[in-house]
């Protein structure tokens, strides 16, 4: 639309977003690059690759992985059961997906603690089986499935009610089954928003730090995660190196929200072309 | 969703339901549902129900005695201004942003957008450490602050900065969608009759945007008063000081004083769970209304 302003505020809007933005947002960020600037490569690149540091990528990237790949099974089904059926209660279920988003970290932690550990509802049952969550790595891919939910289930939700049932229609009247339908129809049509959903959820999982601090255990080398360690650098007045592992976050951090801005502008045009 | 799909998808689930063809074998639908139900159990109710069973383990009198205790009570106090102060300056941040965003056109609003979301994807922990960076001692204006008597971190602006920038996109994202839908007509035909910028934007724009704007600010005070690893690296943890109420949950809790972690804690678990009362709420309004809406433009047209 070109047509001349007639709306009035625009210098003022935009020059307070960009003066806000930039106090709060941007020039901050940039301490970050700035501090670690006064290191040499060298500096830089032994506090980024101490072993202690690197195992903590693996727990950190490794888990949270694991973590965005279960949440993409589960809220896919969570998805489907909430569009595709009526059931009592569905409306409590469907308010209660968005819980992990507006439970505060912390009680999240120490909820998921107290279920866990040996004495607790689950950890006991677990105990019989020989097997120990709290204070392992298995307790932090519990607490990171936990926090993760919400963003497969709420990207994959409308994609699913948006889609036109004369497509599910067509393909069974030419002779595809279920399944069939299912596989070559619906998933193609949902897989953009579950990529973006699991990228989502690996993104908010690898910066995690309240829920998984308190289940974790943080043992080091074991189940100490990377925003633990800058935490850790920052009590020993450590700050340049604190500063240094927070670049490495940030980098992959960035990295991935243009991934994840690339994937939701794909599955508009996707959506819109399918289901305009 | 708008609410045209609502209308649609009510009718569209009925039809996948009765027709055989787009209906699943009933043991499928009956593996997914067992799926899904044991999975909210597992990972959503189970926990929410620990907090409150954990927080009356001792009894109700220990669980109040722990509300009242003086430290508890400060930390209320302090989430309560922390949230009083960083949600109204994001409120504003996000009515700018969107007013410029949606009604205008110019270059780099897509960059712009990215940006505004920026602060979702940095880990809490980071944005604890950029105010560290700058207003710490070791920070580019630590010897100032310092010589000028003027404390920033391990006080209430350290604080209040931290939850400003987790708490950063919440308002903005939820109106500059609804904004960009909504277009710019009416604005402009209250410009056209003589409506001053104010009038306009006071007796056309808010009473379109209201419920979006009400849900951006409700999930953005639920994070303002829940958040936990950015404020606990600007918090310097002194009690009856600078401990909002998650740090103070994480202070008993590892003191072993569990039921009193768990009585505070409740609290925040029931703020959570009236966020997300209002929030359905929210959304089921504003699908009303905009189903009025949907009504009237169908009669225009």
């Amino acid at each position: 639309m070109k047509s001349p302003r007639v709306l009035p505020g625009f210098p003022l809007a935009l020059g307070y977003t960009l003066v806000y933005l930039a106090l709060i947002v941007l020039i901050p960020l940039s301490a970050v690059f700035l501090k670690s600037a006064t290191l040499s490569g060298e500096q830089f690149w032994a506090i980024i690759s101490a072993p202690r540091v690197v195992s903590s990528y693996r727990i950190s990237f490794g888990i949270s992985l694991l973590a965005a790949a279960i949440n993409t099974v589960f809220g896919l089904i969570f998805a489907w059961v909430l569009v595709r059926y009526r059931f009592p209660g569905r409306r409590i279920v469907d308010a209660l997906v968005d819980l992990p988003f507006a439970l505060p970290t912390a009680v999240a932690g120490i909820a998921l603690t107290a279920l866990y550990a040996g004495n607790g509802w689950l950890g006991q049952w677990l105990q019989l089986a020989g097997i120990q969550a709290a204070f392992t790595p298995l307790g932090i891919l519990v607490a990171l499935t936990f926090i993760g939910l919400p963003f497969v289930v709420r990207t994959v939700q409308p994609v699913l009610e948006d889609l036109d049932i004369e497509l599910e229609e067509a393909a069974a009247s030419l002779g595809a089954d279920r399944w069939q339908t299912f596989l070559q129809v619906i998933l193609p049509v949902l897989s953009p928003a579950l990529l973006t959903g699991f990228a989502l959820a690996f993104a908010r999982a690898v910066g995690e730090y309240g829920s998984v601090i308190f289940i974790a255990g943080n043992v080091p080398l074991v189940s100490e995660i990377t925003p633990l360690l800058i935490i850790t650098k920052l009590e020993q007045y450590d700050y340049v190196g604190a500063t240094a592992i927070a670049v490495v976050m940030l980098v992959f951090s960035f990295t991935l929200l243009f991934l994840i801005n690339g994937l939701q502008i794909w599955t508009h045009r996707r959506h819109g072309r399918i289901t305009g | 969703m708008s609410a045209h799909v609502a209308a649609r998808w009510t009718t569209q689930t009925r039809r996948f339901e009765k027709n055989a063809a787009t209906r699943e074998p009933a043991w499928v639908k009956a593996a997914l549902m067992t799926v899904a139900l044991l999975f909210f159990g597992l990972f959503l109710l189970l926990p929410l129900a620990t907090v409150f069973a954990e927080a009356l383990r001792k009894g109700w009198q220990v669980y109040f005695a722990a509300l009242a205790e003086p430290d508890a009570r400060s930390a209320m106090v302090l989430t309560l201004l922390v949230a009083a102060i960083a949600v109204p300056l994001n409120l504003i941040f996000g009515l700018a942003a969107a007013w410029a965003i949606a009604k205008f056109d110019f270059r780099g609003k897509q960059l712009l957008t990215t940006l505004i979301d920026l602060p979702f994807s940095v880990s809490p922990v980071i944005a604890g450490l950029i105010y560290v960076l700058i207003f710490g001692a070791q920070g580019w204006f630590g010897p100032w602050l310092i010589e000028n008597d003027i404390k920033m971190i391990f006080a209430v602006p350290g604080l209040v900065l931290a939850t400003v920038f987790v708490t950063f996109p919440f308002v903005a994202r939820e109106l500059i969608p609804l904004m960009q839908a909504q277009g710019r007509e009416e604005e402009e035909a209250a410009i056209v009759l003589g409506a001053s910028g104010w009038k306009t934007f006071w007796y056309v724009t808010l009473p379109n945007i209201k419920w979006g704007l009400i849900y951006g600010v409700v999930l953005c005070n639920a994070r303002a008063m829940g958040e936990f690893g950015a404020v606990s690296v600007v918090s310097g943890h002194i009690r009856g000081r600078t401990n909002t109420l998650p740090l103070h949950v994480e202070i008993l809790y590892n003191e072993y004083q569990f039921a009193a972690a768990f009585a505070v804690a409740s609290l925040l678990a029931l703020l959570a769970l009236l966020t997300l009362v209002i929030k359905s709420f929210v959304e089921w309004q504003g699908r009303q209304s905009m189903h009025t809406s949907q009504n009237i433009s169908e009669v225009i047209q």
